[in-house]
């Protein structure tokens, strides 16, 4: 059988509904620029050039390794470019350059390619890259050292769960929530814009980027575990509505819980990841040692990922 | 083709479109001046069949003394030539080219038996007849068939052969039925229609009793498994047959094709098809089997381009072949032709976990897990813990992936394998028992 036309030969099915990683990334990244742009407008270019440095470090140390590993280069799918943007979001303004530059390294190389690059990962590869900086550089994530020299038009110019954490509850009566959702309160560039962060959040859940069982079930389990701590003690636990707009709740809740490879895909389980890591953090935040408990409460709801997952519906005929 | 919506928190929906926008009138195309004829099976020396014999329209051909396969000459002519052919997943065919005279002369020899009517004249010789009406299922001692499903609508989107056949030849459909019950005995039969063809389907049947049920409008409702667990009741195990339930389907038009042979005494050469054209428009086109899918191009003023699709069968479930001269078998509903720019690649990313799969998937197949183990090569493990045999194989999964995976394909390769895999273990096992 002679054809002289030659055709394209592929198997079914023949369509596909268009989406794609890169636009998923994009997405992401457009979501989060409210919030980034808040972070600017408050902290100055110091903010700015920590973004860009994260973004493009991030980007580099992705095409280092696709390039060490013989890998194609996998730059353009964006994703490299969220994790940067994300973990510049959790910074303070005043972060020193190196730090920028090792916490994408740990986040891109460490948090990510080492499992085989994209799909692989375990964790959320900013949650360990932040992680490990907290635990390596305590100092940098001290907000209130780190923007020591800041002239900060806020009500309160000390990073409001370190406040909880060391002087109690009297110590962060005087904000209101209208201030802490409108980003005045001290904290991570793209991290204290609440308004920012769920506008972002809102328009990635009916776009269908991330999944509204994670995000919403993930503030519902910290609001409820900060009510009762708050109802069993009032002068010694915050209010639910505070532990909801300060930290890292709710990029936790809309950037860092929701991302794919570390986040269960059944219904059950995503609420029940996400309302787990809404209980540990305030868990974390109440009763253990650190003053955030976000990203230690995703890294553990990432560990217990596969297995959730485990909860599924029965298969038609199994 | 679909795209995702901006709202990409629903799900996407694929309705089955009804016949709506389809000229009612199809497109006749003419005897072809070159046929060609597929059988299954490897090349085998000794074959009855040699370049320059002459066949009859109607005639049974069988290519080997001990083969139970055969096909129906649509046309008369003389063989061209015999030469191997290769399908999907390497299956082995033989084709057989004809060249067609102009002086049609009808074989005889089912006309002396049709006067016969029973289940083997029907086996004997209309395996091949439009539709490919299963007949051979009813002759198997283990699973007795109780019920027959007739199912108006088809399988794929953007089809309309079946419903085409049952508006046109209901008389046939009718005579085809009350001869399929008296020749294999059963009496149940339960006719598939969607909601829009009621009116048409419910005059199958006539006064003899049939059940007329209602299929759903979302894809894949007209699958086999789908109607299955949906109307009648009786979810599938998984893959497992319909068969195995006493269960059978047959199409409108094979049953049509019954009812015609039968009352004709001819065997029906010409096959209904859809064709859908590159900017998705349907035409409707009765051909004979054996015609090369050129001359339907030609008769249909379709321009077909280098690195454009050509696809047999529907949007999800076809196949892609990738020679014009391929020819219209009983069982080609549609062929579908794609344009090169509308051609949605794959990618090599591996699969990202956004479970878009998983919750698109009709059968609730974990479709992320499952895909991970077929791509390395684990397909026991993907059928043991993950399901891998529930899948209905309708596509969905890798039309919303967003890694662009080839899921589907995965999917089947993985089954193809298992199935090698038994096959070589039935083998050995066979080779142990004689040794010893």
């Amino acid at each position: 059988m002679l054809s002289q036309k030659k055709f394209i030969v592929s198997h079914a099915p023949f369509w596909h509904n268009g989406s794609s990683i890169s636009e998923q990334s994009y997405n992401i990244i457009f979501a989060a620029l409210p919030a980034v742009i808040a972070g600017i407008c408050y902290y100055g270019t110091g903010a700015l050039a920590v973004v860009a440095m994260a973004v493009s470090t991030a980007i580099l140390w992705e095409l280092a390794f696709n390039l060490v590993a013989k890998r194609p280069i996998s730059i353009g799918d964006g994703n490299a470019a969220v994790i940067g943007l994300v973990f510049a979001m959790l910074m303070p303004a005043a972060t020193p350059w190196w730090v920028v530059v090792t916490g994408t390294f740990i986040a891109i190389v460490v948090g990510k390619q080492i499992f085989g690059g994209i799909g692989g990962n375990p964790f959320h590869p900013v949650a360990v890259a932040i992680a490990i900086m907290m635990l390596s550089w305590k100092n940098c994530f001290d907000f209130d050292h780190a923007l020591m020299g800041y002239e900060l038009d806020f009500p309160m110019i000390i990073y409001p769960l370190a406040a909880l954490k060391n002087f109690g509850v009297s110590a962060v009566e005087g904000l209101t929530a209208a201030d802490l959702i409108m980003g005045k309160q001290v904290g991570g560039i793209g991290a204290t814009f609440g308004l920012g962060l769920i506008i972002g959040g809102f328009y990635l859940i009916i776009r269908g980027f991330i999944r509204w069982e994670i995000s919403v079930s993930f503030l519902l389990g910290l609001v409820v575990t900060a009510f009762l701590f708050n109802m069993s003690d009032p002068s010694k636990y915050a209010s639910p509505i505070f532990h909801l707009f300060t930290g890292y709740t709710l990029i936790g809740a809309f950037f860092l819980a929701t991302e794919d490879s570390s986040s269960p895909v059944n219904c059950v389980p995503m609420l029940l990841y996400g309302a787990l890591g809404g209980v540990m953090t305030v868990l974390i935040r109440n009763i253990g040692v650190y003053v955030d408990g976000v990203i230690f409460a995703i890294l553990i709801i990432n560990l217990l990922n596969p297995l959730l997952d485990k909860i599924r519906p029965k298969a038609m005929g199994a | 083709m679909i795209k995702r919506s901006f709202f990409g928190l629903a799900k996407p929906r694929f309705e089955y479109e009804t016949t709506d926008g389809v000229p009612g009138e199809p497109e006749k195309i003419s005897a072809p001046g070159k046929a060609m004829f597929l059988f299954k099976g490897e090349r085998k020396d000794a074959a009855l069949l040699k370049t320059g014999d002459k066949i009859k329209t109607g005639q049974k051909i069988v290519l080997y003394e001990d083969s139970d396969t055969y096909v129906i000459s649509s046309v008369t002519g003389t063989v061209s030539s015999v030469s191997p052919y290769v399908g999907d997943f390497n299956a082995p065919y033989i084709a057989v080219s004809v060249s067609v005279d102009d002086a049609e002369e009808t074989d005889e020899q089912f006309a002396d038996a049709s006067k016969d009517v029973t289940l083997d004249t029907a086996k004997d010789f209309l395996a091949f007849a439009p539709g490919c009406p299963s007949l051979d299922v009813f002759s198997d001692p283990d699973r007795p068939i109780k019920t027959i499903i007739l199912s108006c609508v088809d399988k794929d989107l953007l089809i309309a052969t079946n419903p085409y056949v049952v508006k046109s030849y209901m008389d046939q459909i009718n005579q085809g039925l009350s001869i399929l019950k008296k020749i294999t005995g059963v009496d149940h039969v339960v006719v598939i229609s969607s909601q829009k063809m009621m009116k048409d389907a419910s005059a199958i049947g006539g006064a003899s009793g049939v059940e007329l049920r209602v299929v759903g409008s979302e894809y894949p409702a007209a699958f086999p498994q789908a109607i299955m667990r949906n109307i009648m009741g009786k979810p599938l195990p998984a893959g497992g047959c319909c068969e195995d339930m006493g269960i059978c389907f047959f199409s409108a038009e094979a049953v049509a094709s019954v009812g015609k042979a039968f009352g004709d005494g001819q065997i029906p050469v010409t096959k209904t098809l859809t064709l859908i054209n590159k900017n998705l428009k349907r035409v409707l086109v009765e051909a004979r089997i054996g015609t090369p899918i050129r001359d339907i191009f030609n008769a249909c003023d379709v321009t077909v381009s280098e690195k454009d699709r050509i696809i047999i069968g529907g949007p999800l479930t076809g196949s892609a072949v990738y020679s014009e001269d391929y020819p219209v078998m009983p069982d080609t509903d549609a062929i579908m032709i794609q344009d090169g720019e509308d051609v949605s690649l794959v990618s090599d990313y591996p699969c990202v976990n956004c479970g878009e799969c998983v919750r698109i998937c009709p059968a609730k197949v974990p479709v992320n897990m499952v895909v991970r183990f077929c791509e390395a090569g684990e397909y026991e493990t993907a059928a043991d813990e993950y399901d891998l045999y529930s899948c209905i194989e309708c596509g969905l999964c890798s039309y919303v992936c967003t890694a662009k995976m080839p899921i589907f394909q995965h999917i089947r390769l993985a089954k193809y394998e298992l199935c090698q895999i038994a096959a070589e273990e039935e083998e050995t096992e066979e080779e142990e028992a004689t040794d010893a």
